[in-house]
C-alpha cells in the first residue's frame, strides 16, 4: 500500500484528536484509541523499512502535489530506522506507562494522551519530511507538546522547568526559521532535494553559509549540544514519568538526525567538509560536550538528573562523530541515534519503575534496592552496562565506530573523550550500584536476623517492557554488523 | 591447520549460562539447586573433553556467532592454548562447586542462591574467554568476567567489602576501558583486522616505539594478570569468601588476565615480530619484577589469604615471563604453568578455606600446631606448596622446568636468576606455615590433640586436587602435549 | 561613508528585524520579570516573521490577488507585478506557533504565579534553592 508512508503521520495524529474528543465523551476510551493509533503508526513504518530496503528512496506526496511546489515526503533507509525507533519506542512507553500516568496524572488522562500522541506526531513529522519549512512546523509542534507535558510534573517545578525550555527552544526553533528563510531567499524552494540541487556549487555564498550557521545553531540548541544545554537537565526531570521516557531517548536523537540530514541530504557532504573548515572545531566543541556531560554527571545527587546529563554527554558523541568527516565517524553517529535512542529508553523505564514505587530518586534513596526490585535492577544494569559500552551491549558497538573513525582522522582528543567518559560513566553507575547493592537496611552479614529482603517490584506491564527494551541492547549489539551493513552504509554510498 | 565447524565451543559456554534460571527457580530448595550446578558443570567439562581429541590431532574447531566488521567478529576458535585453559576451568569448577557447598553451608551464609548464579556466569565467560578466536571476543568475555565476579567478590556486603570491590572494579575495570580498549581499537584500525594468527597481524605496520606502546597498553591494561603496579585488586579482593579466591583468583579471573596477555604477544603481536624488535625482554622484565617483588610481599602477609595472593601474583607473572621469553622451551613451561598453578594454588586456597571453616582461624601465627587437628588440609597443603615451589614430584615441577630451560635456550642468565632465586623465596614464604603446622611442641600448639576436620565437602575437595597436582608429575599429559601443540602453532608455523 | 550608509537603506528590512531580534533577546535574558521574558520572546518571534514578510517584497508590485487568472487566450501572468505570497502563507503558520506558545507560556506563568505568588525571576531562584 503507498499510503503507508502517509499513515505513519496520520494516525498518531487523528487518534489524538479523537482521543480528545472522547475526554468528554467517556474518558477511559482515550486510552485504546491512542495506544491503536501508535500501534497503526509502528506497524507502517515497518513496512516502509522493508519496502525502502527493498526499493530504495520513497517518495509521498502530499495531495499529489509534485515538488517543489507541494510537501513529499522523502524516506531513504536513514529515516526508515528512525521512523521505526521512534514509533516502536513511543509505542512501547505507552503500555509500560499506563499505571505512571494513573498514578501522576490521574485527573486529566485522557487529555495527556492526546497531546501524548501530538508530541509523537511531531517526532514522526520531523522524522518523515522533505520540505524544510514543514520540518520547523512540526518541530514546533514536538516543541509545544513537550511544554505541556513537561509541565504536568513536579507541581512545583516542573511550570518553571517548563518555562525555561520554552525560552531557549524558541530561541533554536527562531533560528532555524530564519535559516530557512535565508535558503529561500537563495533559491526559491523549499523542498530538501531542490535546495540541495540549486545551492550546489554556490560555495562562496554568504546568504548559504549565514543559512547554514542558523540552522545549524538552531537545531544544536534544540538538541541540547554543550553549552546549549541549560535546559534539558531540569525540563526532563520535572516532568511525569512517561514524558521522560519518551523524551529522553527520543528528542535530541531526532534532532541529530535533523542534524544529519540537513548536513548530507541539504547541504552535502562536499560543502561542508571541503568549503567550510569547521570539522575539526566541532570535534573540539564535541570533545568539550562529552567532557562536560560526564563531569557534571558526576556532580548530581538526584539519579535522574545525573541521567540527563548523561544525554548531554551522548550528545556530544553523535556530533563529533557526525562531524568527524568520514564514514566511519558518520556510522558510529547514526549507529549511535539507533543505541543511544535504546540505551536512554531501558535507563528511563528502569528508573521509572523506581519512581512508581519509591516516588524520590535521590541517589541515596536508592538502598537495597537490589534486594527489593531485582527485575527493574536487573533492566537497569544492562543498560547502564550499554552506556558504560560494555561488550555485547550495543553502547559499544557504536563506540567502536566512533573511536575508529576518529582515529582515522586522527582526532586523538575525541578518542580520549571517549575513552574518559566511558571511565566517568563506569564511576557514576557504579556509585549507584554500591548503594543499591550494599545498604539493604541492615550493615554488613547479619545471617538469619533479617530474612530475605521483601521484593515490591513494578508491576507486571512496566516489567516485561523493561525487561524487553534491556534484552534488545543485547539484540542490538551483536547483530549492530547487519545493521550497519544493511542500513546505514548503504545509506551513505 | 585443518579447521573443523562445530557448535561444541558455544554449547560449552551456554551449558553454566543456561542453567541459571533454573538456579534462581531452586533457590528454596538448596539440593536440588547445587545438584543443578554439578549437572552444568559435568556437561561442560564432558563437550571440553569431547574436543580435545580432535584438538590433540592439530585441527582447531571453529564457529562464528555474529559477524560486526570484517576481521572483527563474535566468533570461537578452540586451539592448543584455548583447550588447555578450558580443561582447567572447566575441571577445576567442577571441584570448586562441591567445595563451595562445603564451605557454604559450614558458615551458613546468606545469598547462596546469587553466588551460585554468579559463579555460574563468570564459568561461562572463562570458557568463552578461553575459546575466543579475535581480540574483540575476548574483550567481551573479559569484560563479562569482570562484572560477573564483582557480587561474588562483593558477596558478604560488608564495609570491607564496599571497599575492596571498589578497588576490585577501578583497577580491573578502569585499565580495561582506560587501556585495552583504545589499544584493541588501535590494532584495527592499523592492521583492519583482529582475529588471532600464529605471525602476528601487524605484518611490519608499527613502528618500534607505537609497538612498545601499544604492548605496554595490552599488558598492564589486561590487569587480572595482576602485574604490578596494577596488582593491588588482588589481595583487596581475598574479603571474598574462599570459594570464590580459590576458582576465580587462582583458576578463572587471574588465568583470564594472563591467557590474555599470552594471546596478544602470540597472536596479536606474533613471536617473530617482538624478537625482531627485542620487546619479548621488556614484558620478561616486567614479569620479573612482579614475580621479585611479591614474593618479598608475601614473606611479609600474616593473613593466610593474603599471602596466597602475593603468591599467586608472582606465579602469574611466571606464565608471562616464560611466554616473554619467546623461546619454544620457555613458552610452554609458562603455558603448561597455567595448569600446574591452577591445581596447586587451588589447593592451597581450599586449605586455607578449610582452616576458616573448621576453626576460624585466618592468620598464619594462629596457625601453630594445626597439622594435629588437621592432617589431611595439612598435607594436601604440603603437595600443593611444593607444586608452587616447584619440588618434584609435583606438577609444578615440571613447568619449571620448562622454564628454567627456556632461559637457557634463550641464554638469558638474568631470567634463570630470577625463577631460582624466586623459587627459593616460594619456600620460604611456604615451609615455615607446614612447619609451624605439625613440628611445634605441646606447648606452642594452638590445638588440641585430636583430629577435627573440615567438613567432607570441603576436604574431599582439597584432597583430589592435591591429587592431581602430585599425579601431573608423572601423567602431565594431555597439558604438555597440549602447550607444546600450542608453542609449535605460534613458533613454527 | 555613503556607501555604508547606502547599504544600510537598501538593506534596511534586515536591520529592522535584527534589531527587533536584539531587542527580543535582550527582554528574554535580562529582564527579571517573567511576562517581560515572555513578551520578550513574542518580539523575537515577531522580528523573524517581520524578516520573512519583507522578502516577498518586490518594488512596484501589489498584492497578490488575482482577477481574470485564466485568461481566455491564455495571457501569462507576470510574476514581477505580484509580491511573492508564499511567506506570507508561511508566516501564518509562524504566527500561530508564536501565539501558542504564548499563550502557553503566559498560562505557566500564571501557574507559576499562584504556587509562588511572585513573577520576579531572582525571587524565584530564591524561593527554590531555599525548599
Amino acid at each position: 500500500m503507498e499510503h503507508y508512508a502517509a499513515l505513519i503521520v496520520v494516525a498518531p495524529f487523528i487518534t489524538a484528536l479523537f482521543a480528545g474528543l472522547f475526554v468528554w465523551i467517556e474518558e477511559r476510551l482515550s486510552y485504546p484509541i491512542v495506544l491503536a493509533g501508535l500501534a497503526v503508526s509502528v506497524y507502517s513504518a515497518i513496512q516502509v523499512l522493508i519496502q525502502v530496503m527493498a526499493v530504495g528512496t520513497l517518495q509521498y506526496k502530499f495531495a499529489g502535489w509534485p515538488p517543489p511546489i507541494g510537501i513529499e515526503y522523502r524516506i531513504d533507509l536513514l529515516n526508515a530506522m528512525v521512523l521505526c525507533l521512534v514509533s516502536g519506542i513511543a509505542f512501547l512507553n505507552l503500555i509500560a506507562s499506563y499505571r505512571s500516568v494513573q498514578q501522576e496524572i490521574s485527573d486529566r488522562t485522557g487529555s495527556y494522551f492526546t497531546v501524548y500522541n501530538l508530541f509523537v506526531t511531531g517526532l514522526l513529522g520531523v522524522t518523515i519530511t522533505g520540505d524544510l519549512f514543514n520540518l520547523y512546523v512540526l518541530i514546533e509542534i514536538t516543541s509545544l507538546t513537550s511544554y505541556a507535558q513537561i509541565a504536568l510534573g513536579d507541581k512545583d517545578r516542573g511550570p518553571l522547568a517548563s518555562l525555561n525550555y520554552i525560552f531557549i527552544g524558541v530561541i533554536g526553533a527562531s533560528f532555524y526559521l530564519l535559516g530557512v528563510g535565508y535558503l529561500y531567499m537563495y533559491t526559491g524552494s523549499l523542498n530538501m532535494a531542490d535546495v540541495a540541487v540549486l545551492i550546489k556549487g554556490s560555495q562562496g555564498s554568504s546568504t548559504v553559509l549565514t543559512a547554514f550557521i542558523l540552522c545549524i545553531l538552531g537545531i544544536w540548541i534544540k538538541m541540547a549540544l554543550f553549552p546549549f544545554h541549560v535546559w534539558l537537565p531540569n525540563a526532563y526531570t520535572y516532568s511525569p514519568v512517561i514524558f521522560s521516557r519518551v523524551v529522553a531517548p527520543l528528542m535530541t536523537k531526532v534532532m541529530v538526525y535533523v542534524m544529519i540530514r540537513l548536513m548530507i541530504t541539504v547541504f552535502g557532504y562536499d560543502y561542508i567538509f571541503n568549503t567550510l573548515h569547521l570539522s575539526e572545531a566541532v570535534v573540539w566543541l564535541a570533545t568539550l560536550a562529552i567532557l562536560a556531560g560526564g563531569v557534571m554527571a558526576l556532580a548530581q545527587k538526584n539519579l535522574k538528573k545525573m541521567l540527563t546529563y548523561i544525554i548531554v554527554c551522548e550528545i556530544g558523541y553523535m556530533v563529533g562523530g557526525a562531524w568527524m568527516g568520514n564514514q566511519l565517524g558518520m556510522t558510529g553517529a547514526i549507529l549511535h541515534i539507533l543505541n543511544d535512542a535504546l540505551m536512554t529508553f531501558a535507563l528511563f523505564l528502569a528508573v521509572g519503575n523506581m519512581v512508581y514505587r519509591i516516588e524520590k530518586v535521590d541517589i541515596t534513596d536508592l538502598k537495597g534496592l537490589f534486594g527489593k526490585m531485582p527485575w527493574t535492577m536487573g533492566g537497569f544494569v544492562l543498560a547502564a552496562l550499554s552506556i558504560i559500552g560494555v561488550p555485547p551491549t550495543c553502547g559499544f558497538f557504536s563506540k567502536w565506530y566512533l573511536i575508529l573513525g576518529a582515529m582515522e582522522k586522527g582526532a586523538y582528543h575525541f578518542v580520549a573523550a571517549l575513552v574518559i567518559s566511558s571511565l566517568i560513566c563506569a564511576v557514576l553507575f557504579f556509585k549507584v550500584f554500591e548503594i543499591c547493592f550494599f545498604e539493604s537496611g541492615s550493615h554488613g552479614h547479619e545471617h538469619s536476623s533479617h530474612g530475605p529482603v521483601a521484593i515490591e517490584e513494578a508491576p507486571v506491564s512496566m516489567l516485561i517492557i523493561s525487561g524487553l527494551v534491556s534484552l534488545s541492547l543485547i539484540v542490538a549489539g551483536v547483530y549492530s554488523g547487519t545493521i550497519v551493513n544493511t542500513i546505514i552504509l548503504p545509506f551513505l554510498k | 591447520m585443518e579447521t573443523i565447524i562445530s557448535i561444541k565451543p558455544l554449547l560449552a559456554v551456554l551449558v553454566s549460562l543456561l542453567v541459571i534460571p533454573m538456579l534462581v527457580s531452586s533457590s528454596d530448595k538448596p539440593n536440588v539447586r547445587e545438584s543443578w550446578t554439578f549437572m552444568a558443570g559435568i556437561i561442560k567439562f564432558l563437550i571440553v573433553v569431547s574436543m580435545l581429541p580432535v584438538i590433540l590431532s592439530g585441527k582447531q574447531i571453529a564457529l562464528t556467532l555474529f559477524k560486526i566488521a570484517p576481521g572483527a567478529d563474535i566468533a570461537f576458535r578452540v586451539d592448543a592454548l584455548g583447550m588447555l585453559f578450558a580443561l582447567v576451568a572447566s575441571s577445576l569448577y567442577i571441584i570448586t562447586s562441591m567445595y563451595s557447598i562445603g564451605y557454604m553451608r559450614g558458615l551458613n551464609e546468606h545469598g547462596q542462591t546469587r553466588f551460585v548464579s554468579f559463579f555460574a556466569l563468570a564459568i561461562s565467560a572463562t570458557i568463552g574467554a578461553a575459546f575466543s578466536a579475535n581480540l574483540l571476543t575476548l574483550y567481551l568475555f573479559y569484560e563479562v568476567l569482570s562484572l560477573a565476579t564483582y557480587p561474588l567478590v562483593t558477596h558478604h556486603q560488608d564495609a570491607n567489602s564496599r571497599i575492596s570491590g571498589r578497588k576490585y572494579l577501578i583497577f580491573i575495570l578502569g585499565t580495561s576501558i582506560g587501556l585495552v580498549l583504545p589499544a584493541m581499537i588501535y590494532c584495527y584500525h592499523a592492521t583492519g583486522t583482529l582475529e588471532f594468527a600464529a605471525g602476528g597481524i601487524f605484518s611490519g605496520q608499527l613502528s618500534k616505539p607505537s609497538a612498545t606502546v601499544l604492548l605496554l597498553m595490552f599488558v598492564f591494561g589486561f590487569a587480572k594478570a595482576g602485574i604490578m603496579p596494577v596488582h593491588s585488586w588482588l589481595p583487596a579482593a581475598m574479603v571474598a569468601p574462599t570459594p570464590v579466591s580459590a576458582l576465580l583468583h587462582a583458576v578463572a579471573v587471574v588465568k583470564v588476565g594472563a591467557f590474555s596477555i599470552v594471546r596478544v604477544i602470540t597472536g596479536i603481536f606474533g613471536v617473530d615480530f617482538l624478537l625482531s624488535f627485542h620487546l619479548g625482554a621488556v614484558v620478561a622484565a616486567i614479569a620479573s619484577v612482579t614475580i621479585l617483588v611479591s614474593s618479598c610481599i608475601a614473606l611479609t602477609q600474616d593473613e593466610f589469604k593474603r599471602r596466597l595472593a602475593y603468591s599467586t601474583i608472582g606465579q602469574l607473572s611466571y606464565i608471562i615471563l616464560g611466554v616473554a621469553l619467546l623461546s619454544p622451551k620457555g613458552m610452554t613451561g609458562g603455558m603448561l604453568h597455567i595448569a600446574m598453578h591452577a591445581f596447586g594454588k587451588i589447593t592451597l586456597f581450599f586449605c586455607a578455606g578449610a582452616i576458616f571453616v573448621a576453626t576460624g582461624k585466618k592468620y598464619i601465627s594462629q596457625m601453630v600446631g594445626i597439622g594435629k587437628r588437621m592432617p589431611l588440609t595439612m598435607i594436601a597443603f604440603l603437595i600443593g606448596s611444593m607444586s608452587i615451589i616447584g619440588l618434584p614430584p609435583t606438577g609444578g615441577f615440571i613447568s619449571k622446568w620448562y622454564l628454567v630451560l627456556g632461559t637457557l635456550e634463550g641464554d638469558q642468565m638474568i631470567m634463570l636468576f630470577v625463577l631460582l632465586s624466586s623459587s627459593l623465596l616460594n619456600a620460604a614464604y611456604f615451609m615455615p606455615i607446614f612447619y609451624k603446622a605439625f613440628f611445634c611442641t605441646k606447648e606452642e600448639s594452638m590445638f588440641e590433640d585430636k583430629i577435627e576436620e573440615a567438613p567432607m565437602m570441603c576436604v574431599v575437595p582439597l584432597l583430589i586436587t592435591a591429587l592431581i597436582s602430585f599425579a601431573l608429575f608423572f601423567f602431565p599429559q594431555p597439558f604438555l602435549d597440549l602447550a607444546q601443540l600450542a608453542v609449535k602453532g605460534f613458533i613454527g608455523g | 561613508m555613503s556607501d555604508v550608509l547606502s547599504l544600510i537603506v537598501a538593506k534596511y528590512n534586515y536591520w529592522l528585524y535584527v534589531i527587533l531580534m536584539m531587542i527580543g533577546l535582550y527582554g528574554m535574558i535580562a529582564k527579571n520579570n517573567l511576562v517581560k521574558k515572555i513578551v520578550g520572546m513574542n518580539i523575537f518571534q515577531t522580528a523573524i516573521i517581520l524578516f520573512y514578510v519583507s522578502i516577498g517584497y518586490k518594488t512596484d508590485a501589489t498584492i497578490p490577488i488575482l482577477k481574470n487568472a485564466h485568461d481566455a487566450h491564455g495571457a501569462a501572468i507576470h510574476a514581477a507585478d505580484y509580491i511573492n505570497p508564499l511567506t506570507s502563507c508561511l508566516m501564518l503558520t509562524a504566527i500561530v506557533v508564536s501565539v501558542a506558545t504564548f499563550g502557553y507560556a503566559m498560562a505557566l506563568a500564571v501557574r507559576i504565579y499562584q504556587r509562588y505568588q511572585t513573577l520576579e525571576e531572582d525571587e524565584l531562584r530564591m524561593r527554590l534553592s531555599e525548599e
